[in-house]
């Protein structure tokens, strides 16, 4: 990936869309006359950030929980620090992690370095799935817990540029 | 939600075109029309079934700061905590999670370094250690969810 810097157009760009793309036929030429650019201008700046990374994805962000996903667990493993970046790769490609990342521990009491993010709709689905796991990182395993979330204190949106 | 609402869903998380008519160039990877294409996803967009559609942007490339931290609130401190917490415009979301590190937040902020001043003001209101978990490598994520 290209590493690219945002100028004040892409800024622009970043802010009329990260809440959404407009539901007109021309949704590009929609934001293009809306910041006074041309078509072909949003859509090669979006192209580029698509390109570079700056843009992840386009498409449906899902509501896991409003599609029946109700269990969500964070769960977090201690695996060796030499093998997290190619155990989180494989982790990574099971179709219920939504997230998968390396982060610090804080000995004594937080040995986890790999953290998955794992959606079900039932508990039971989410053992499977947490079981799953434990079976692909097998020996490497050193210890995991799943943390479910009790309740939300706050949510708001991330709001970038 | 019918079968074509679960198309939708489960193919085009991703990979929505950058063209000049993008909802009937999908459309026609779905077998639906442009117009069948905007009304559902309108409908979808309504029900809550997706939180949002369009362009996904990742966050630390735009040169904000973001990460994630805990803290090990006392039971009957809970909700002041909660309160206090919540108070920093930089924390973003806030989950209550079953384990001694109880309280987790993500914060954002638009300099990188405000990370970790956010971090010792919340340890000063809080009289509490903030354990920092910033991401050291995030892991490509292949496929997406199916409905």
């Amino acid at each position: 990936m290209t590493e690219l810097t945002i100028d004040v157009d892409d800024r622009r760009i970043i802010q009329a869309t990260q809440a959404g793309l407009p539901l007109t036929p021309m949704p590009y030429h929609t934001i293009a006359e809306q910041l006074g650019l041309s078509a072909d201008e949003v859509m090669g700046r979006l192209q580029r950030m698509l390109e570079s990374g700056i843009i992840r994805r386009i498409g449906a962000v899902p509501n896991h929980y409003a599609l029946g996903f109700k269990m969500n667990g964070m769960t977090v493993w201690d695996v060796p620090d030499e093998h997290v970046d190619e155990l989180g790769q494989r982790v990574g490609q099971l179709d219920f992690v939504s997230h998968c990342y390396c982060r610090p521990r804080h000995l004594p009491q937080w040995p986890y370095n790999l953290f998955a993010m794992v959606h079900g709709r039932t508990q039971s689905q989410v053992e499977e799935q947490i079981q799953q796991i434990a079976e692909l990182l097998g020996d490497f395993n050193r210890g995991h817990r799943t943390l479910y979330s009790t309740r939300i204190l706050k949510k708001t949106g991330l709001r970038i540029g | 939600m019918d079968i074509i609402d679960r198309k939708i869903i489960n193919n085009l998380q991703g990979g929505f075109p950058i063209s000049e008519r993008p909802y009937a160039d999908a459309a026609k990877q779905l077998g639906i029309t442009e117009n069948d294409l905007i009304e559902r996803i309108t409908q979808l967009l309504e029900q809550g079934m997706l939180s949002r559609f369009g362009p996904m942007y990742h966050a630390e490339r735009l040169g904000g700061g973001l990460t994630l931290a805990a803290l090990c609130v006392p039971e009957a401190d809970f909700e002041e905590v909660a309160a206090q917490v919540n108070a920093f415009p930089e924390v973003a979301h806030n989950y209550a999670r079953d384990h001694e590190l109880n309280m987790w937040f993500v914060l954002a902020t638009e300099q990188p370094e405000r990370i970790d001043e956010v971090i010792s003001e919340i340890e000063t209101k809080t009289g509490l250690s903030v354990y920092n978990m910033p991401k050291q490598a995030e892991y490509y994520i292949g496929l997406q969810l199916k409905v």
